[in-house]
C-alpha cells in the first residue's frame, strides 16, 4: 500500500464521523422511491410489449433478442434461441383474484397493478422528470460542493491491480473495513457509485430520451449514439437490470456492515466506526 | 426433461402464492387506490405537460424526424388499431376503389373544401422514409406519400384564432368514432402529410385507406387513419371528451405524444 493506516488507539471509544451531507441523505432518499417507481411502472409499459430488437425498429414479425411469452400452459423468457420456463412468475401468473394471467411481469411487480399502459407511462414520464432534476442537482452539487474530490475521487494508488485485486478478495472474505479505513470508501465502492452516478442513471435517462419520437427530431445524435430507438430500448431495459443488480449487492453490503448504523447514517449524516477487531487476526 | 420442468414449477407458482399470502395484496389495492385518486393523476399529468412545454420551448419547432432509405423498410409494417372499418358505407366505398371519398376542410377556414381523392393526388406530394413507433413500445419503418397537411389548411384559408387541428375518422372502436388532433406548430410542420400511399402502393385497408395522418413527431395512435374530415378549432373543450383524441378520451393516454 502507498500509505500506512492512520494510527488508531485501540481502547479508544468508538469514533463518530459525519459522513453523509444533508444533499447526499436527501437525493438517496428522493432517488431510492424515484427508481423503484420508474421500475414498477416501466415494467408495466414493457408488458405491451414484452419483445426487444436491435437496430431502428423491431415489430412482432421481426426477430427480437428477448422476449418473455407464454405458450398454452406456460409462461418463459427467451434470450436468443434459450427458453427459459418461468411459469407463475413471467409470461403466466396468477393474478390476486386467482385468475390465470399472461402479461409478461406479474402484478406485484407493476405499477398499477393490473393491465393499463397509460397509468403506466404517467408514472414513468412524471418520475422520469423527478430522476433527471435531482439526479441534475446531485450532479453539479457533488462537483462544486467537493463530494467528488473528497469521496469519489479514485487516488493514483487506488487504481493498481493490486489494490483492486485486494479490495475484491476483501469483499469476497467479507472482511469489511474497520476503525479509521471505514471512515472513506473503498475502490470498489467507489467505482460502483460513479457507475450509478456518472453512467447508469444518465444511460437511463439518454436511452429514455431516444424512445421519444420528438426528441429524435430535436436531437437525432441520439439515433446514431445508441445505434436507433429500438437499441435504445433494450440497452434501457438492460440498464435497468444493471441497476436492480446494484441495489441487490447495496442492500446485502448494508446488511453485512451493520445495517442500523449504515441506514443511521443515510438519515442522520452520523456514521460510527466499527472498532479495530482486538485480535487483530 | 418435463420431469424436470414440472417440480420447478410447481415451486415457483408456490412461491408467487406465499408473496401473495405475505400480506402483499393490501398493499398492492393501496397502490392501486393511489393510482386512482383524481390529485394524483392530476399532479402526474404534469409530466406531460412538462414534456410538451419543454420540447415546444427548448428545442427547434420545425425539426425533422429522421428520414430513412429504402433499404431501411421494415419487411412488413405492421398495422395496428382498426384494420378493417365496420359498416357497409365503408365496405361500398372501398368496392368503389374510394372514387367517392371525401375529406372535408371545416371549422375556422375562410374557404370550407371537400376534396377528392383525386384532387388530393393532384396537390404537390412529399414522400418521406419515417419510423412509426407505437406507444406499445414497438416501431416499423415504411416509406409514404401525400400533400402536406399545411399545404390543404392554406388552400382553406384557415383564420389565425385557429389553434388545434382535428382528425375526423371512419372508424369505430366499440361506439364512438376514432379522432385525434394536434396543435399548430405539428400541423403546419413539413412532415406532416395526409398519406394515400405506404411503401410506393395504394395505402392498405390495414394501414388507414384511402387516407391517413402522419404526423411524424408523436406516438402511433396520433396518426389518425381513414380520414373523413379536418377541423380547424380554437378548443378541444366539447369534441369527444374534451381530451383531444379517442385514446385520450377512453384510457387517458397523453394528448402529447411526442415522447
Amino acid at each position: 500500500m502507498a500509505e500506512p493506516d492512520p494510527p488508531v488507539a485501540a481502547s479508544s471509544p468508538p469514533a463518530r464521523i459525519y459522513r453523509h451531507r444533508l444533499p447526499t441523505r436527501a437525493w438517496h432518499w428522493v432517488n431510492a422511491v424515484t427508481l423503484l417507481i420508474l421500475l414498477m411502472s416501466g415494467l408495466m409499459i414493457f408488458n405491451a410489449h414484452p419483445r426487444l430488437y436491435w437496430g431502428q425498429y423491431g415489430a412482432n414479425l421481426d426477430h427480437a433478442w428477448f422476449a418473455i411469452g407464454a405458450t398454452p400452459d406456460t409462461g418463459y423468457i427467451r434470450f436468443g434461441e434459450t427458453r427459459i420456463e418461468t411459469t407463475g412468475v413471467l409470461g403466466r401468473w396468477t393474478d390476486g383474484q386467482g385468475a390465470e394471467q399472461t402479461w409478461a411481469f406479474p402484478g406485484w411487480a407493476t405499477i398499477p397493478t393490473t393491465y393499463d399502459l397509460a397509468s403506466g407511462r404517467r408514472w414513468h414520464l412524471f418520475f422520469a422528470w423527478v430522476l433527471s432534476i435531482s439526479l441534475s442537482l446531485y450532479m453539479v452539487w457533488s462537483l462544486i460542493g467537493g463530494h467528488i474530490r473528497r469521496n469519489l475521487h479514485v487516488r493514483r494508488a487506488e487504481w493498481s491491480p493490486r489494490h483492486i485485486w485486494q479490495d475484491i478478495k476483501d469483499h469476497a472474505r467479507l472482511r469489511l473495513p474497520r476503525g479509521q479505513a471505514a471512515a472513506r470508501y473503498g475502490i470498489l465502492q467507489k467505482l460502483s457509485y460513479i457507475g450509478v452516478i456518472f453512467v447508469l442513471l444518465p444511460l437511463m435517462i439518454l436511452t429514455g430520451l431516444t424512445m421519444s419520437p420528438g426528441m429524435d427530431a430535436a436531437w437525432p445524435w441520439l439515433l446514431d449514439v445508441f445505434g436507433g430507438r429500438q437499441s435504445a430500448r433494450s440497452i434501457h431495459f438492460i440498464a435497468a437490470w444493471t441497476l436492480v443488480l446494484f441495489f441487490l449487492v447495496h442492500i446485502a453490503m448494508v446488511f453485512l456492515a451493520g445495517p442500523l448504523n449504515e441506514v443511521r447514517s443515510m438519515v442522520s449524516g452520523w456514521f460510527t466506526l466499527p472498532p479495530e477487531k482486538e485480535d487483530g487476526a | 426433461m418435463t420431469g424436470l420442468i414440472l417440480p420447478r414449477r410447481r415451486l415457483i407458482a408456490r412461491a408467487g402464492g406465499v408473496v401473495a399470502a405475505a400480506g402483499a395484496l393490501p398493499l398492492l389495492a393501496g397502490c392501486d387506490a393511489i393510482n386512482e385518486a383524481p390529485a394524483v393523476r392530476k399532479i402526474l399529468s404534469m409530466g406531460e405537460e412538462m414534456n410538451r412545454a419543454s420540447q415546444r420551448a427548448l428545442m427547434n419547432r420545425g425539426a425533422l424526424a429522421r428520414e430513412f432509405t429504402v433499404a431501411d423498410l421494415s419487411p412488413v409494417f405492421r398495422s395496428n388499431g382498426t384494420s378493417l372499418p365496420d359498416g357497409e358505407d365503408y365496405a361500398a366505398q372501398a368496392r368503389a376503389g374510394f372514387a367517392n371519398w371525401r375529406l372535408a376542410v371545416t371549422g375556422l377556414v375562410a374557404r370550407p373544401l371537400s376534396l377528392s381523392m383525386a384532387d388530393i393526388r393532384a396537390m404537390p406530394q412529399r414522400t418521406q422514409i419515417t419510423r412509426h413507433d407505437c406507444v406499445e413500445g414497438w416501431s416499423a419503418i415504411g416509406g409514404w406519400t401525400g400533400p402536406q397537411l399545411r399545404r390543404i389548411l392554406e388552400a382553406a384559408k384557415v383564420r389565425n384564432s385557429a389553434r388545434y387541428i382535428v382528425f375526423r375518422c371512419a372508424d369505430r372502436i366499440g361506439d364512438a368514432l376514432y379522432y385525434e388532433s394536434c396543435d399548430m406548430v405539428d400541423a403546419l410542420h413539413p412532415q406532416t402529410i395526409l398519406a394515400w400511399a405506404l411503401n410506393g402502393e395504394i395505402l392498405p385497408i390495414a394501414n388507414g385507406a384511402p387516407l391517413r395522418l402522419r404526423i411524424e413527431r408523436q406516438l402511433g395512435y396520433k396518426h389518425a387513419k381513414y380520414l373523413t374530415g379536418i377541423e380547424a378549432v380554437a378548443s378541444l373543450d366539447g369534441i369527444g371528451a374534451g381530451k383531444g383524441g379517442f385514446w385520450e378520451d377512453q384510457v387517458d393516454y397523453e394528448w402529447y405524444a411526442g415522447i
